[in-house]
């Protein structure tokens, strides 16, 4: 291969005089033949990625009929459409808040847990079965004929089984079922940086528990729970088959995936499921970029000296 | 320290306890279910359905074209395992060895489509697809599963690779290896265990992934998930157990697949972290 050099990486000099030839003066700067081993996934994120983005966002100011605000004034005018903002929220926001106020007392707890692994493992489960697989589950689970109704009847609980599917509980608990385990982790992973030793030391000073948790903890974990918040926002928010499947997809649970969807899969119109994606991008932009602002209001400094 | 706590904090921790209890309990129970009904002849007011049969996943196998269904998604979880492990290694080696202009640039370009949730980014992809009369292929959805793949790859080979000493490479290039001849005999060995792990995890990703292959499969380029999808969405066609068939099959092929992942891989690495 011609492209590599004559001569040993860690003998390019830092300093290079003018004078040199251009591929000394690159290499110099970090740019030789390994750099450019990096150049086939940048492009391919670039051609794959980057560009449908900018395509979409294109497309979606280029309607078939009208200026090229039309699909988004059709889309502010429209209940129909407008009105899956909010109901997305109305699921995404409560289940967000509900797997992570779960997940930081259950992390807090196993992070003293010796075999923390096997409760890890089971829990990788239902992330890894994917949303399609638990909804399936809840049709049968919680199905007229399933055990739960089968519990609150034979013990007398309920006179007539309970409605959770085909409604708003069915898609909040398939959210839960698959965002709680994906929170917990993400905040365990959290919860292990923090030194025991500043905890430790608040133990000793007398602290209880709950001043442990108050004035150490939390003020540590903050940073990592913003991008918890954020990141677990942002797949409840783009929800789909869940909300087809178990949810009322024409009523409670109309998501704007759903919309982007038909606009899409079923009207082929695809500069108004591209104006859809772009609104759905923008509301999830603008819920983490407020959430990392508030983190940088408490943010303060480094949380994690490493584990002790 | 934490022996003598008192009676409140006792309650507390036992009602997390309790909580998590709760939650892996039910969690085992809709497995549970969905695997008793898929061998069930009849369930209707009792516990347990009224007789057990394997006919339904003979019909799965007849009826839902189980074979090709296998075999599509065979073909693109290799390719796309195989795909993102050539792009992606090699990107890790330069971006894990090297300081270049636009390095921070790149990092950022392979972190956006692990942030950004599929189902944003899957329908202007579609679009993209669709119009290069790639989307309902095989090779579209091999293309979309390396999205968020390739930086995967990525970001988890950085970390390994720079905790391997340069100097090996250093030596072999002294002895005047040239850089295809340093991947064959220095940094593929010395890369395994942590492309084994990755690869695994795409593996395990691209069978669960469902966005993606969803927005951009045709009929006879769907895989596993998406045939559940649509199984489950015709509710009604079918008898509900032969889904939970096809359920089952979908479980006992990711779950096999988790487990050997998990031989190699720590399970907080499947949420997307390397490691705290």
């Amino acid at each position: 291969m011609n492209s590599a050099a004559p001569l040993p990486e860690t003998a390019a000099p830092r300093a290079v005089a003018r004078a040199a030839p251009l591929r000394t003066r690159l290499r110099a700067r970090g740019l030789d033949g390994v750099t450019l081993l990096a150049l086939p996934a940048v492009l391919f994120v670039l051609a794959l990625f980057v560009y449908p983005f900018l395509y979409g966002l294109y497309l979606s100011f280029a309607p078939a009929k009208g200026g090229a605000l039309a699909n988004y004034a059709r889309f502010f005018s429209q209940p129909f459409l407008y009105d899956t903002i909010a109901t997305t929220l109305l699921l995404a926001v409560p289940v967000t808040i509900v797997n992570v106020a779960a997940a930081v007392p259950v992390a807090l707890r196993v992070r003293l847990m010796r075999h923390q692994r096997l409760l890890t493992t089971v829990l990788v489960i239902p992330i890894t079965l994917g949303t399609v697989l638990v909804a399936e589950g809840l049709l049968t689970y919680l199905g007229p004929r399933g055990w739960v109704n089968r519990l609150l009847l034979d013990f007398g609980l309920s006179d007539r089984p309970i409605r959770l599917l085909h409604n708003y509980w069915g898609v909040f608990l398939s959210l839960v079922i698959s965002g709680f385990p994906f929170t917990f982790l993400l905040v365990l992973s959290y919860v292990t940086g923090i030194d025991p030793s500043l905890e430790n030391a608040a133990a000793i000073l007398g602290a209880r528990a709950r001043a442990r948790f108050a004035r150490i903890l939390l003020p540590l974990l903050v940073p990592g729970l913003a991008i918890t918040l954020a990141l677990s926002f942002v797949q409840a928010f783009s929800v789909f088959p869940s909300a087809v499947l178990v949810g009322a997809p024409a009523g409670a649970t109309r998501v704007i995936a759903i919309a982007a969807y038909q606009a899409a899969f079923e009207q082929y119109d695809y500069s108004m499921a591209s104006a859809i994606a772009m609104l759905m991008a923008a509301v999830q932009l603008l819920i983490v970029v407020a959430l990392l602002m508030l983190r940088g209001l408490v943010y303060r400094g480094p949380a994690a000296t490493g584990k002790g | 320290m934490w022996r003598n706590a008192g009676f409140g904090e006792r309650a507390w921790a036992f009602s997390v306890w309790l909580f998590t209890g709760f939650f892996l309990l039910n969690l085992f129970a809709l497995i549970a279910a969905v695997v008793v009904d898929s061998f069930g002849t009849h369930w209707f007011a009792t516990w347990l359905p009224a007789g057990f049969t394997t006919r339904w996943y003979a019909m799965v196998w007849n009826e839902f074209g189980l074979a090709p269904l296998l075999i599509v998604t065979a073909e693109v979880v290799a390719a796309v395992t195989v795909l993102a492990g050539l792009i992606g290694v090699p990107a890790a080696y330069a971006m894990a060895r090297r300081e270049f202009p636009g390095k921070r640039a790149a990092l950022l370009l392979f972190l956006l489509p692990l942030l950004v949730p599929p189902f944003t980014y899957g329908i202007p992809l579609a679009t993209v697809l669709y119009r290069a009369h790639l989307a309902g292929t095989i090779g579209g959805v091999i293309l979309a599963n390396l999205v968020p793949t390739v930086p995967f790859v990525i970001l988890i080979m950085m970390p390994f690779i720079d905790q391997i000493d340069p100097r090996i490479e250093a030596a072999a290039r002294v002895f005047g290896a040239r850089t295809p001849r340093l991947f064959a005999r220095i940094l593929i060995p010395l890369f395994a265990p942590g492309i084994l792990s990755a690869l695994l995890l795409v593996l395990v990703r691209t069978i669960g992934m469902f966005e993606l292959t969803f927005l951009t499969a045709g009929p006879s380029s769907q895989t596993l998930v998406v045939a559940l999808y649509y199984a489950v969405f015709a509710a009604g066609v079918r008898p509900a157990q032969s889904i939970d068939a096809m359920a089952v099959v979908y479980m006992g092929t990711t779950l096999v697949w988790l487990l050997v992942t998990l031989r190699f891989v720590n399970p907080a690495q499947i949420v997307g972290r390397t490691g705290p």
